[in-house]
């Protein structure tokens, strides 16, 4: 008896200490779900499903690039019923597809390929309507650039990199989409904008294409930059692409001429007597010589096996400002010659000569300029009317800006909202004369056809022969350019145009000179295009 | 005592695990709300993405340029030139009535008020 109690009290026991932990249990849990905080909210903010990489919109927030939801096609063998028809079927809706080809991949025995990366509504329908189950569709994001051709070469163009069959990630290829690719994907809700504006960029690529045609040219660029921000208005260069079908690279010749190839930026060139407007300020801002000192211009120069000639022979002597408006070479070379060859190197680095543009297109980085390694007597007087050094339309931009603007140096951008100027290059009143000097050219000089009704402008026209790739240099193509500021006494744009071998064949013999090419050019921009700036025309300063 | 206590106990222990569990519900619901709303919200913004697209597309300057010029006897418009702008002093702005500015001085005059 006292056995089977003894048995049984240790089954309570055992039965209490079950019901001891069941509750304990319990407890711990009901004391876990009391004690712990609110569940974790619901993600507010539903913006991130839409996109995840940023607009880019233009200055005035007018839209540029955005995304658009579309899907991919894919196929999956193993689940086709009849991958011959299929293979005929899609040959038929893509017509760049071929059907015995596709009909090979779909029963190589692969469990998976990829046929379209994007297709449109109607392509989407059709291939639906195929009823074929081996035929899968993944969402994609696609990079859409509404206005087609403008700013080509500023957008670059954007890809798929990572793909996977629900999404796909989109990447930058060229341009500021890829220079500016973290920005943009990590910051997608807030649209990217930059400094050109869309309205301008059009009337500038309207004009610059039908001067180019007119000119016989085989290519062109044009430069619009604020004199004071450096912000890039416009920036064009033609021949041009479509950003939403990038076309691939050349595979031989020279990449030169493939429409991807940005000649703003990216084409380095001897831009010629553009450059003696930079050595006459210089000369001025050292105290060397003023306005109207005279110059000796008895030539030609000859040192070692080179010559230096001018176009015509303008006399013994020229002024300074007249040194300018007549484009002589062998008065810029004196002047180059009394700078001497360490300030003038000075000089060009202060500018930006000497390093790449940080303009925002990963291209930029690829354009270092070509300047001389030393600095001999020769280079100080070919590098004064620009030869023997090279360089891209925006740094001439930016340097002329830099000098006109009162003197203070810009940093060219192409990104809203621009940079305060910099360090002083010369002093506010060597750029008021050098600004006088250029509507000089304009009035009475070599860049006549540049009057504008209206608007003041002045500027400087070079004619550069185009070097050859075995050495030496063409008798008959030339890159002509037209460095402008406009209004010129209140200077608010800086205008580079650069026409490549132009050819005006209106006369007896064909003309080649910027005056004639690029300077006409130049002139229908500033007409179109400074009204749309909101630039008030001054009647007494240029009556029309 | 005791049993009567323990129902009495009962009862509200009862009537708050019928509200948690009301509670409960009702969150669920929320949530179910909030996700179906959330799907809409998305489906309103890739729709508002497309139509600024859109938008964009339908304003581009090419297209903007070639219809200005298919309806130019209808519209006549033509690039804007250094001719379009004009000084103030330039508008025509109608003389004020000299009936009312006559009525008005003779009424300041006779000190009564606006006519």
């Amino acid at each position: 008896m006292s056995g089977g109690s003894e048995r049984a009290q240790g089954r309570l026991v055992v039965l209490a200490l079950f019901f001891g932990l069941a509750f304990a249990t319990v407890g711990a849990k009901m004391a876990a779900l009391a004690l712990a905080g609110p569940l974790p909210g619901r993600g507010a903010a539903p913006e991130a499903i839409v996109a995840d990489r940023a607009d880019i919109v233009d200055r005035d927030g007018r839209l540029m690039a955005t995304n658009m939801a579309t899907v991919s096609l894919y196929g999956q063998p193993p689940q086709m019923v009849d991958p011959a028809r299929a293979a005929r079927e899609l040959a038929r809706i893509f017509p760049d597809l071929d059907a015995a080809k596709l009909e090979r991949r779909f029963t190589d025995g692969r469990r998976f390929l990829w046929i379209k990366r994007t297709l449109s509504p109607e392509q989407r329908q059709a291939v639906h309507d195929l009823g074929e189950p081996g035929l899968l569709f993944g969402p994609r994001e696609m990079r859409l650039y509404p206005n087609g051709r403008l700013a080509a070469h500023v957008l670059g163009g954007a890809s798929f990199g990572q793909e996977g069959v629900s999404a796909a990630e989109v990447v930058g290829v060229a341009g500021v989409e890829r220079h500016q690719d973290a920005r943009l994907r990590g910051a997608p809700n807030e649209p990217l904008r930059l400094s050109l504006d869309l309205t301008v960029q059009a009337a500038v690529e309207e004009v610059l294409a039908g001067g180019m045609r007119l000119m016989n040219a085989k290519g062109a660029s044009a430069v619009l930059m604020d004199a004071r921000t450096g912000e890039i208005l416009s920036l064009t260069s033609l021949p041009d692409f479509d950003p939403n079908d990038r076309p691939n690279p050349l595979t031989e010749g020279d990449q030169g001429d493939s429409p991807l190839f940005n000649r703003a930026l990216q084409g380095v060139y001897e831009l010629g007597s553009v450059f003696k407007t930079l050595t006459v300020a210089q000369a001025l801002e050292l105290g060397l010589v003023r306005p109207g000192t005279l110059v000796d211009t008895k030539g030609p120069i000859r040192q070692n096996r080179f010559t230096i000639r001018d176009f015509r022979n303008y006399g013994p002597y020229l002024s300074v400002t007249d040194v300018l408006v007549k484009s002589s070479n062998i008065g810029t070379a004196r002047l180059a010659l009394e700078i001497g060859g360490e300030r003038q190197a000075d000089f060009m680095r202060a500018l930006g000569f000497m390093e790449p543009t940080p303009v925002e297109l990963v291209e930029a980085r690829r354009a270092a300029p070509m300047t001389p390694a030393r600095w001999p007597e020769i280079t100080q007087m070919t590098v004064s009317y620009g030869h023997g050094i090279a360089v891209s339309p925006v740094h001439l931009a930016a340097a002329y800006a830099s000098v006109l603007n009162g003197g203070e140096r810009v940093n060219p951008t192409l990104l809203a909202g621009g940079a305060p100027p910099g360090e002083r290059v010369v002093s506010r009143d060597v750029s008021d004369a050098v600004r006088g000097m250029l509507r000089q050219v304009v009035m009475r000089g070599t860049a006549s056809f540049g009057q504008v009704p209206g608007y003041a402008l002045g500027g400087k026209t070079g004619t550069a022969d185009k070097p050859k790739p075995q050495g030496g240099y063409y008798e008959d193509r030339v890159v002509a350019t037209f460095a402008s500021v406009f209004p010129v006494d209140d200077p608010a744009y800086i205008l580079i145009v650069t026409l490549d071998e132009p050819e005006e064949r209106g006369g007896e013999e064909p003309r080649r000179t910027a005056g004639w090419t690029s300077v006409p050019v130049a002139a229908e921009i500033v007409r179109r295009v400074a009204p749309l700036l909101g630039l008030r025309p001054d009647w007494e300063a240029a009556p029309g | 005592m005791r049993p009567f206590l323990s129902s009495v106990l009962a009862v509200p222990v009862l009537g708050l695990a019928l509200w948690a569990y009301a509670q409960d519900n009702h969150t669920q619901l929320a949530l179910r709300e909030q996700k179906g709303l959330e799907g809409a919200i998305a489906a309103k913004r890739e729709a508002l993405a497309v139509l600024e697209a859109e938008w964009a597309y339908l304003n581009r300057p090419e297209r903007l340029g070639d219809l200005a010029r298919l309806n130019d006897a209808r519209l006549g418009l033509v690039p804007i030139t250094a001719e379009s702008f004009a000084r103030l002093d330039q508008v025509p702005y109608p003389p004020p009535p000299p009936s009312q500015s006559a009525e008005a001085m003779a009424a300041a005059e006779a000190g009564a008020d606006w006519p």
